[in-house]
């Protein structure tokens, strides 16, 4: 059984999944229900200084497919509308309750000095193992100058970080927003702060939908609607990116990153962890099907490391960040052609017609003796593109294979078709 | 009930509460949320094997898309421009050999999309909620077309004519219009009034009338018809019931099953209906099913089916015949009936078993009888050629071109009188269609 352990800014942890800041911890009783399930640690959902914000009611929205399948929620939540003092008595009894497992606090400020570093200190005092700055919050809190408003200025980013790194001997993580040009801008930022580490990505700004009876975006109050933070499945892309970046950019290599965004399973746990995560966050996941699914993320993301004989997490940490390149570092003479396994063909016709309409007229579709039809790959006109592998509903059906050109690694740069090529 | 049977639970007879559960919905309408995940399994195939499988050719992929992005109506209307009998058909037709057959998701899934349900589940749609016609009747042409038959095939017809602007009278032999989607179905395959409900739906174009119990022959000629109408289209049917033309085929008790079917659909009170004790049906036709079960489920003791030949050569589809089975129904195969044994009313049917002899079928010389009280012939219908003089006819049917004409100029013909695909409700319907094509060319022609 591989070792699920993780050490994150030196914290360490009986397993990577933390439950991220948000409503599943936003009390002691959830929290107590998420460890007893299983969680390795929550960061606690987001504190400000009393006294405390004041929520609307109708908070998310959602993205669905044709199914009912959830793609991704979006919220209009602010931080925790709690008083800070119960919020940190109660930390200070979870921490008591569950030994081994990490809480994190995170907080949120107005861009003051001394409002920064005297809420850090309470939360500190509260018992936790480290402090995240939410510099991400891209609704409401933004608004009043907070959350966003202060991750989208990389100078802000780092005046927080070192304010509150000054005032408290725990590891400190600065959350990033996606909601930016170029992620590695704050991210240095924090790192020039002093913080231990980075979390992210925050949620991604966003109109989920508009109610077309109402004409107002979702969720609407009252026949209103605002923009809110996006969260789930959907964005992991954008966040396997902005965390590539990170740890392949020079300057904030090593950087320790706690990975968010739309982990749903140990397969994307193991995808993050691969792109350089030492420990994830989790929490739309949790919401759309409760605090159980920690069973198989561990479960899975174990059985993944026996069957690649990783023993740790560490093992495989970052293993694919070497990998992860300009697309001027690509091989220009790589072939590949798509080939179709006859055999297992259900002859559905979406590959030809994607590629006939959309791509490259590159596989041919013709009746059969059997009054069946059979579709082939044309070669000379195949550009090795994948999309009819991906739209194959049969798994394994269309591979992709290489062709043995015996031709060097070239890439763009160096490319003969290159004009703008440096004169050799 | 579904698709499993209501027994007696005290060995005395079916109550009134059981018989009418026994009657209810084969299969129950797919729940909205159902009906949508099954249409997001839909791949949406292009040149898709299931419209070619369907007689019809409803564009299949766009109108379950349609589902998937929950736009019913817009499904329905894809359905019906193709099939305006779509209602019918989503309860009628024998996917399983027929769409779903082809569904590529039968190889891919082991599953094919539920393409039947969720037909019903448009077209149902459309027909509860909006209360506008979907399609609009083209400006009059002048032209009037006499209709024979106000069956599938004629109703089929007399739709498209309508839509092309084109005056249609219909001739109905019976009291009522639908053909065999009112008398001939099985009362649970189509509950409640629907047959009359889509009628209804397809005349509220505009431009069709009917006259009811008018027969060709009786009550007028072919001739006056092509004196009076710039065209005619005769979709009569099957309007005589084969006879077993063996001993004892006079008893009582040996009735035709597509009567005892039509009794059932006209019924007031189903419990008022005698489906017999000890019941065989001969056929091995999906008439013969739906005889079966409705005799066991209105109450009927025992019932057997006696097929001349094997299961392979049955009419009646597989999954028809694992729907007689899961109802109780006995199956003799390679069984022939010899006579029909009884003191005014039959009680014995005495058979000889057959066998496959040099490829054709033939007696074994070994004999055998089977007690019952009812006997239903469910051994094929045959036209009724009365007043049809004039039209060539071959192997018992009507004789048609690629246009639906008829050797006679300006008449046309479709349905289960003319030889084209099975004889179904859905073939009925793309004959009527194509008939309704060819008589708009002839018209055009016409006045070319």
């Amino acid at each position: 059984m591989a070792d699920l352990g993780c050490t994150i800014a030196g914290i360490e942890s009986i397993n990577p999944f933390w439950l991220a800041s948000a409503p599943p911890t936003d009390k002691q009783y959830n929290v107590e229900r998420a460890f007893a399930a299983g969680w390795g640690g929550v960061v606690w959902k987001t504190l400000g200084a009393d006294p405390p914000v004041v929520n609307v009611t109708s908070r998310y929205g959602v993205h669905k497919d044709t199914a009912r399948s959830i793609l991704g929620i979006n919220n209009i939540e602010l931080i925790s509308d709690r008083p800070l003092e119960v919020n940190l008595r109660e930390i200070e009894q979870v921490r008591k309750n569950w030994p081994d497992r990490i809480i994190i606090g995170s907080m949120m400020a107005p861009v003051e000095e001394d409002l920064w570093k005297e809420l850090a200190i309470k939360i500190a005092n509260s018992g936790v193992h480290g402090i995240e700055l939410n510099l991400g919050c891209p609704h409401g809190m933004c608004e009043r100058g907070m959350g966003s408003a202060i991750g989208q200025v990389p100078q802000m980013v780092e005046d927080t970080t070192r304010w509150v790194r000054e005032v408290v001997d725990i590891p400190v993580f600065t959350k990033l927003t996606p909601n930016t040009t170029d992620i590695l801008l704050p991210a240095e930022s924090a790192l020039a702060g002093g913080a231990d580490a980075v979390a992210l990505i925050n949620t991604v700004n966003s109109v989920i939908g508009v109610d077309l009876d109402v004409m107002a975006p979702m969720p609407v109050l009252d026949g209103k609607g605002t923009h809110g933070g996006y969260c789930g499945s959907a964005v992991k892309p954008i966040a396997l990116h902005m965390v590539a970046e990170i740890a392949r950019n020079p300057a904030t290599q090593g950087l320790d990153i706690s990975a968010i965004g739309g982990i749903t399973t140990w397969r994307d746990a193991a995808e993050f962890i691969a792109l350089g995560a030492d420990a994830l966050q989790v929490c739309t996941a949790a919401m759309l099907y409760g605090f159980r699914i920690i069973e198989d993320l561990n479960d899975g993301l174990s059985d993944f490391m026996d069957a690649k004989g990783y023993r740790s997490i560490a093992d495989f940490k970052g293993m694919a960040v070497a990998n992860t390149v300009n697309w001027n570092d690509l091989n220009m003479n790589y072939d590949l052609k798509a080939k179709i396994d006859q055999d297992k063909c259900i002859e559905c016709g979406r590959c030809h017609i994607v590629c006939e309409d959309t791509s490259h007229q590159a596989i041919l579709m013709q009746t059969n003796e059997a009054g069946g039809r059979d579709f082939t790959v044309i070669d000379a006109d195949c550009v090795g593109c994948n999309l009819c592998q991906h739209i194959c509903p049969v798994p394994d059906c269309i591979e992709m294979v290489e062709v043995k050109n015996d031709l060097p690694y070239v890439t763009w740069p160096d490319h003969p078709k290159n004009t703008l090529k440096a004169a050799e | 009930m579904g698709e499993h049977l209501v027994a007696s639970k005290t060995g005395k007879a079916l109550s009134a509460d059981e018989v009418a559960a026994n009657f209810t919905d084969l299969h129950t309408p797919l729940a909205a949320q159902l009906a949508s995940v099954q249409a997001t399994r839909c791949l949406f195939c292009y040149d898709a094997p299931c419209v070619t499988a369907c007689p019809t050719a409803i564009d299949i992929p766009k109108f379950i898309r349609q589902i998937a992005t929950q736009n019913p109506i817009g499904a329905a209307r894809t359905i019906l421009s193709a099939n305006i009998m779509g209602g019918t058909c989503a309860r009628a037709c024998p996917t399983e050999i027929l769409c779903e057959q082809k569904c590529v998701l039968k190889a891919g899934e082991d599953e094919p999309i539920p393409i039947g349900a969720l037909q019903r589940h448009a077209v149902d749609h459309l027909l509860q909620e909006q209360t506008t016609h979907p399609f609009v009747r083209g400006p009059d042409t002048g032209k009037k077309i006499a209709v024979l038959g106000a069956g599938p095939a004629g109703l089929a017809c007399a739709h498209a004519l309508a839509v092309q602007g084109h005056e249609v009278q219909i001739f109905e032999a019976r009291p009522k219009p639908g053909g065999l989607n009112e008398y001939g179905l099985a009362a649970y395959k189509m509950v409640d009034d629907f047959a009359a409900r889509e009628v209804k739906f397809i005349l509220g174009i505009g431009g069709i009338k009917i006259k009811y119990q008018q027969s060709l022959s009786r009550d007028f000629v072919m001739a006056d018809l092509r004196d009076q109408y710039d065209a005619v289209f005769v979709g009569i049917g099957l309007g005589r019931a084969r006879r077993a033309k063996i001993a004892g085929d006079g008893l009582d008790g040996v009735v035709s099953a597509l009567g005892f079917i039509e009794q059932i659909r006209q019924a007031d009170d189903l419990c008022k209906i005698d489906p017999g004790e000890q019941v065989v049906v001969i056929g091995g036709g999906n008439t013969a099913i739906d005889a079966a079960i409705q005799a066991k489920r209105l109450g009927a003791r025992q019932v057997t089916m006696a097929y001349r030949r094997g299961p392979e050569q049955m009419g009646a589809t597989q999954w028809e015949q694992d729907l007689a089975a899961t109802n109780g129904i006995g199956m003799v195969h390679w069984a022939a009936p010899q006579r029909f044994i009884g003191e005014g009313a039959v009680s014995t049917v005495h058979f000889e078993r057959m066998e496959l002899q040099d490829g054709g079928l033939g007696g074994t010389g070994e004999h055998f009888t089977l007690l019952a009280d009812r006997v239903y012939l469910a051994i094929g219908q045959m036209l009724n050629d009365d007043g049809l003089g004039g039209l060539k006819r071959e192997a018992g049917k009507i004789v048609v071109d690629a246009h639906g004409q008829t050797s006679l100029p300006g008449v046309f013909a479709g349905g289960d009188c003319i030889a084209s695909g099975e004889d179904l409700t859905v073939q009925a319907v793309q004959d009527g269609k194509t008939a309704a094509a060819g008589i708009h060319r002839f018209l055009e022609g016409q006045d070319g």
